[in-house]
């Protein structure tokens, strides 16, 4: 007969968590992770596919992308806000996502600090890039050939 | 850690190579991002920076590039939503592997739809 584990060693079904066990996991902050990353998938997916709609199948396409179309396009508050949400949300999603990656399939400490403080850099330079763009863009610079700007900036 | 003994397949089938496509999806689409916010920054250069940068991805190497970009977003996508309602429909873990082909065959339908119209755009007289 198989060898039988004496009662003591085992811990009754659905009685309290130890201490130790508990302090490992007091935050919740991979659950909200995990949450955000399919909230703010499904945004993206709206989002991403009107990105491509209006720039790469409505009219000529990639072709009609220039400064003047982006100048166009910033001029209006609903592509200002839809780019700047875009930004904010792929950013961290994708973020969040490399950096799981990078927990997966990095074993050593170091290699990771390295990764993700890469990771963490190219985040902060990219959304603060990206927003002060959005935000300080002037559609219609002064001292710039008029034929490489939108329409309405001659008018 | 220990090391995972080479030449394992996990799972293996649909659940884990629908995985492996969204992780190389997701990555190589963050790295695109990076790209794409700094070349658009150029607006704020000058105009002619801009349409230097942009006539870049005009040419029709960048143009099939832009094709499979456009698909690992689709298929990220469609797999995505395909990811949530595993986790939430009741009945999504015991459908997930029709769900898969559902993604697949809207994947093939959108890129059907995309692929001669962004390479008409590309590759026609321009």
């Amino acid at each position: 007969m198989a060898q039988t584990v004496t009662p003591s060693a085992l811990e009754a079904p659905r009685s309290p968590r130890s201490p130790r066990s508990r302090r490992s996991t007091r935050t919740n902050y991979e659950l909200y992770g995990w949450v955000f990353m399919r909230a703010s998938g499904a945004l993206l997916l709206v989002l991403i596919f009107g990105h491509l709609f209006m720039n790469l199948w409505v009219g000529e396409g990639i072709n009609a992308i220039d400064f003047a179309f982006v100048g166009g396009k910033w001029s209006s508050p609903l592509w200002q806000t839809w780019d700047l949400l875009m930004l904010w949300l792929a950013m961290i999603h994708g973020t969040n996502g490399v950096r799981t990656i990078i927990n997966d399939y990095a074993e050593r400490d170091a290699t990771r600090i390295v990764l993700k403080s890469a990771l963490y850099l190219a985040f902060v330079v990219t959304v603060v890039l990206g927003t002060l763009v959005i935000f300080t863009f002037d559609p219609c610079p002064p001292n710039a050939p008029a034929e490489l700007l939108a329409s309405f900036c001659t008018a | 850690m220990p090391d995972a003994p080479a030449g394992t397949l996990y799972r293996g089938r649909e659940g884990m190579w629908s995985w492996v496509a969204h992780r190389v999806t997701g990555f190589l689409i963050f790295f695109f991002l990076l790209v794409h916010v700094a070349d658009t920054s150029l607006v704020r250069v000058s105009p002619e920076a801009y349409n230097a940068v942009i006539g870049t991805y005009k040419n029709p190497i960048m143009g099939l590039g832009e094709l499979g970009l456009v698909a690992a977003i689709v298929f990220h996508a469609f797999n995505g939503i395909r990811v949530m309602l595993v986790d939430f429909w009741s009945q999504g873990t015991r459908h997930h592997r029709l769900m898969l082909w559902i993604v697949m065959g809207l994947f093939v339908v959108t890129m059907a739809a995309f692929t001669p119209r962004h390479l008409m755009n590309v590759f026609g007289g321009h």
